[in-house]
């Protein structure tokens, strides 16, 4: 067999001769421990290399073995609940055979050879099949059904198809195509940087609803679009990522943890299991695909992280599902490239990343969207890409921050001050956007109330208020200001406190619907209208926020799902209380 | 084995760095010794190999070392460390030698001490309440068993202090014999490494501590080994050994000084302020050893005390420490100077892993709402305390006035605490409790209305009764 010769050795980077007859991405296996690693430059016969182990104790002269294959992911049943390192190694069959700590050079496959599914055809003998038509399914998970489909590139007529108990390896269909007889079986590779194929991509229209108020009403989502959460650190990134992975409605979740710390996973890993969704009551972790290359794993491997995530998520996608894919962090994926870039000598742009910072960004999020995949039902399939961004001192002027807004359409942007108030999600209301405002008013109006989006900009236009008049307040008081503003403040506060404000760690309060959000913003603005009324009568705003009904208001996001009717009985109460002020007054008036 | 030759064939030292030639199937990261011509030897590991050169960062300094006579002898294997549970009690440089006059430690085990990366699987997630008897941490940044919490402070804050004063109070790890605690001591004074040595002999604790120390006369790039060999004996300590570990190291800027002298001296692009690109990734390969195993009874707490330089939060080496740890104490200058000691930044600092680790069975059932509600009354407060820096105190509202108070009354009694001040975590939270009963019920919002009915309305009772 062909080999390669190492020359140098400096971290994750292996410089090989005699590399001849290799190309740009081809994995290869590096040194007497058979390292694997990824081509990334090649000049002549001399290949760079990144390792995605350790290179410690590796050395000049050691040998390189071509395998003349890029990096690729397997795809087919057994993905889903799995937690794979970068490259796509089960960590969990790592851990029955090596123990604890992670230990170099073993090869395991990523999904299980032996394991049997029940294997259902969809498509019968005789049928003329293209790339993505479904030749059956397997139930992958209570939650899942898993569509096995003809690879991309593969079209024929089904000769024969499988019915019963079948390993990924074996034949589930015979195809007879154009070279011959085609045996299919459930296992499909695709290599990671380069996305999979679709028929084609559609404006996002519906929104992905995550539960969380601050997102789902004041800056939505949609589903197969792209949003970006920057913060400094602590400022509650992962925390709206775990979130967002819980109780989005989407289909599948795929969780890329990028660099980030171990136990952050083992969260994931030992809480998925328990928690349920909310719509189906089935443990989440049924729908939920893991990638962890925690910080201390190999920094090149925390480059292929991502790549590898959404290429999984890409194929879920492309058999008609919502995907969610979240990415924490992908500055540390940047970081990783402008490590091995610096090994390579590359000549450095901003902050010494790559000058192809932006452009492998904008390519990775290209990846998400809404499409109608291969197959000849049309089916409609989303991709939804999140990524957390971590940059330095949280100054948004870093060029991660910066590529990245450049191709995202929603902005969730994290604020320290607010974070150090521990007012959670710390999203700022006045600097965060969604660019699918527009695009999602017809669902917001049509589905769930005709006046939503009216109560979400009344919303916004009280908080901006808030925001001038603060200004005024600290320069020359609260009382220097007209009692309607006074009431603007007043009401700014309750939208802040019981509305935005929502503790992910409270049984209750970790999702709302979307009717409940919708009907806890109703009733402040409900609040706010009948103060109106009141100040015109010259009730004094503190009685009027001394009522009854205020404190029932700040209780109200406690309420459970069943029981969220009740938020519109507080309306009655506001405004009886507040007539009875009326009244009081208006009697006490007329004696005077 | 292969016999190992000696190459006597440096061709240039620069720095902490040597280039040595002509060198056969040499290993990155191997061991490297150096004998010199008086006999004494040097250690270093090899940073990079190419073709036939390979460049050898020296842990103990290259003063002496020459290019005629100096002889490297390349060990075939990376830097180790020799366990034994004799290593208790034991003080150790910063790679692993004895420092004090006892004798060699007889190996039952040796351990590379870069470690290897814990596989995320594999790991336990932290949730066991440790009390460390300080209020600002137990009840509001609660630090449990397995996490990695670093004290961000400044030089002069009484960062040291508290780190003792956790190690001293936190006998919750577990029974006596089942403790240990691992010091890692990174270009400090000696001054500052007595403070603690006695502050372990005066509670008995030195018998079960492991100490490294690298002072501030030691030699600068031993410093970046010194983390690594007391986490190799901490690991050694908590996993196959069984103890729950205490691991403080201190001070982490010295230890990212010493990482970007050997990054200048390789003439790598540097990141931000001159620290090399890589330091988050370094960094993380020292921290994340923190941590829990599933089926292991032991853990490792870790303990890094950093100063910031100029206080500053956002420079790189607190920065990438937040961004790998879980939470941070930061100790504030402004506080210390208003005689609040310690001077804890509740608003800025934070433990994540408090979560799990409090409620019913391991605090009580109050615990989270009642920090919530602390914390916005706190932070409410210091916004009253800034408009009335302004406005002055009569011009804000009853309400707001009231939350100034409180905040007052907050940093005087519950921030400020002893050195020797061991308050166990009913008193902590019963003290959160007596501090909110200035309000109305209905500004306590954060708090669900069992726990009003009682806690509150007893502390309110007890308060009339006064
Ligand atoms: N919605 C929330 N509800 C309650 N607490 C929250 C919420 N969001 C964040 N927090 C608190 O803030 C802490 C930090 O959040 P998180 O770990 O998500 O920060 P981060 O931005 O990911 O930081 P890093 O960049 O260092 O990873 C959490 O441990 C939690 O205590
Ligand atoms: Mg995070």
């Amino acid at each position: 067999m062909k080999q390669g010769v190492i020359s140098k050795v400096a971290g994750p980077l292996v410089i090989a001769e005699k590399m001849h007859g290799s190309k740009m991405y081809d994995v290869v296996k590096v040194g007497e421990l058979k390292l694997m690693g990824e081509i990334i430059e090649l000049k002549q016969d001399r290949a760079s290399i990144q390792v995605y182990e350790d290179t410690a104790g590796i050395g000049v002269g050691e040998p390189v073995y071509p395998t003349y294959q890029p990096l690729s992911v397997e795809l087919g049943p057994g993905l889903l609940q799995t937690i794979y390192d970068g490259t796509q190694r089960p960590l969990d069959r790592i851990k029955e055979m090596t123990g604890d700590t992670i230990t170099r050079g073993i090869d395991v496959p990523p999904l299980d050879r032996e394991k049997k599914w029940e294997f259902k055809p969809v498509a019968s003998p005789g049928d003329q099949v293209d790339p993505g038509d479904v030749l059956g399914t397997v139930q992958e998970t209570t939650l899942v059904l898993h569509k096995i489909m003809v690879p991309p590139g593969v079209k024929g007529k089904v000769k024969k198809v499988e019915q019963g108990s079948f390993t990924i390896e074996q034949t589930i269909a015979i195809l007879e195509t154009d070279q011959g007889n085609k045996e299919i079986n459930m296992i499909q590779k695709w290599p990671v940087r380069q996305g999979r194929p679709y028929v084609k991509q559609l404006m996002p229209s519906e929104p992905l609803i995550t539960g969380q108020r601050v997102i789902d009403t004041l800056f939505p989502v949609a589903k197969g679009g792209t949003a970006c959460i920057p913060g400094p650190f602590g400022s509650g990134k992962t925390v709206v990522q775990h979130q967002l992975a819980k109780w989005s409605d989407a289909q599948i979740v795929v969780y890329i943890g990028c660099g980030e710390r171990g136990n952050e996973m083992t969260d994931v890993l030992m809480e998925f299991p328990e928690l349920t969704d909310p719509r189906s009551g089935e443990p989440l972790m049924m729908r939920t695909v893991l990638i962890a290359n925690t910080s201390n794993m190999p920094v090149a491997a925390r480059e292929a992280s991502v790549y590898t995530g959404i290429t999984i998520a890409e194929y879920f996608r492309d058999m008609g599902y919502s995907v969610a894919l979240m990415a924490d962090s992908t500055s540390r994926w940047a970081e990783a490239m402008r490590e091995i870039s610096g090994r390579l000598e590359e000549m450095p742009g901003d902050e010494g990343y790559p000058a192809y910072l932006s452009s492998r960004i904008a390519s990775f999020y290209e990846r998400a969207g809404r499409t109608i995949c291969l197959g000849k039902d049309r089916r409609e399939g989303a991709l939804t890409a999140i990524g957390a961004v971590s940059p330095p001192g949280g100054d948004l002027s870093d060029p991660v921050v910066q590529s990245t807004l450049r191709v995202v359409k929603v902005f969730w942007s994290l604020e320290d001050k607010l974070a150090y108030q521990r007012h959670f999600p710390a999203i700022s209301w006045l600097r965060s956007y969604s660019l699918y405002n527009r695009a999602l008013e017809d669902y917001f109006n049509e589905e769930i109330a005709d006046d939503f989006v009216k109560l979400k900009n009344q919303a916004i236009r009280i908080l901006e208020e808030e925001d001038e008049l603060q200004e005024i307040v600290r320069l020359v008081g609260l009382d220097a200001l007209s009692p309607p503003d006074r009431l603007t403040m007043e009401i700014a506060r309750s939208i802040r406190q019981d509305f935005l404000y929502q503790n992910a760690f409270h049984e209750i309060d970790t999702f709302a619907s979307i009717q409940k959000q919708y009907k806890l913003l109703s009733l402040i603005i409900h609040l706010h209208e009948m103060c109106k009324w009141g100040l015109e009568r010259k009730i004094s705003i503190q009685d009027m926020f001394n009522i009854d009904a205020i404190e029932r208001i700040s209780r109200a996001r406690y309420l459970t799902e069943d029981k969220i009717d009740q938020i519109d009985q507080i309306k009655d109460e506001i405004d009886q209380q507040i007539k009875a002020l009326y009244e009081a007054k208006t009697t006490r008036g007329g004696s005077k | 084995m292969k016999v190992r030759t000696e190459y006597k064939s440096i061709t240039s030292i620069s720095g902490p760095l040597v280039l040595i030639e002509r060198v056969h199937e040499v290993k990155y990261e191997e061991l490297v010794e150096f004998v010199l011509q008086d006999g004494s030897t040097r250690r270093g590991k090899v940073l990079e190999v190419h073709e036939d050169k390979a460049l050898v960062q020296v842990f103990e300094g290259t003063t002496g070392l020459d290019v005629e006579n100096t002889a490297g002898v390349f060990k075939g294997r990376g830097i180790e460390l020799s366990l034994s549970p004799d290593i208790q009690g034991r003080v150790f440089d910063g790679l692993g030698f004895p420092k004090d006059d006892g004798p060699p430690v007889i190996p039952k085990i040796r351990k590379d001490i870069n470690g290897a990366p814990i596989n995320p699987f594999a790991r336990d997630y932290p949730n066991e309440f440790i009390q460390t008897g300080i209020s600002t941490i137990d009840g509001l940044n609660t630090l449990v068993r397995g996490q990695k919490l670093p004290i961000f402070s400044g030089s002069g804050l009484p960062h040291n202090e508290m780190a003792a004063q956790i190690a001293r109070q936190a006998n919750v790890l577990g029974s006596q014999e089942e403790f240990a605690v691992v010091f890692g001591a990174m270009g400090i004074t000696y001054e500052e490494s007595e403070f603690f040595i006695q502050d372990f002999r005066r509670t008995g604790a030195l018998d079960r501590a492991v100490l490294f120390m690298n002072l501030a006369d030691d030699p600068v790039v031993e410093r970046i080994a010194t983390p690594r060999t007391a986490l190799t004996a901490a690991e050694y300590l908590a996993f196959d050994l069984g103890k729950q570990v205490l691991v403080i190291l201190t001070d982490m800027t010295n230890y990212c000084e010493a990482l970007r002298q050997v990054s200048a001296a390789r003439k790598e692009i540097p990141g931000r302020r001159g620290y090399p690109g890589y330091l988050y990734t370094d960094l993380a390969t020292v921290y994340e050893r923190a941590g829990r195993i599933k089926d292991k009874k032991g853990s490792i707490t870790m303990i890094p005390i950093l100063t910031m330089p100029e206080d500053d939060k956002t420079h790189p080496i607190p920065d990438l420490t937040g961004y790998i740890t879980e939470g941070q104490m930061i100790l504030s200058r402004p506080l210390y100077r208003k005689g609040v000691n310690p001077p804890v930044d509740v608003q800025q600092s934070l433990s994540r892993l408090k979560d799990k680790g409090i409620g019913e069975g391991k605090t009580r059932e109050d615990h989270a709402d009642l920090f919530n509600q602390l914390f916005a009354a706190y932070t409410r407060g210091k916004e009253a305390a800034e408009l009335a820096v302004i406005l002055g105190e009569a011009a804000l509202s009853e309400l707001d006035q009231k939350y100034l108070k409180f905040s007052e009354y907050f940093e005087d009694q519950y921030i400020s605490q002893k050195f020797d001040d061991d308050r166990d975590i009913e008193y902590t939270l019963n003290l959160g409790w007596e501090l909110l009963s200035v309000f109305p019920r209905v500004e306590l919002r954060r708090v669900r209305d069992e726990f009003l009915d009682k806690y509150f309305e007893k502390n309110k009772a007890e308060e009339k009764a006064v």
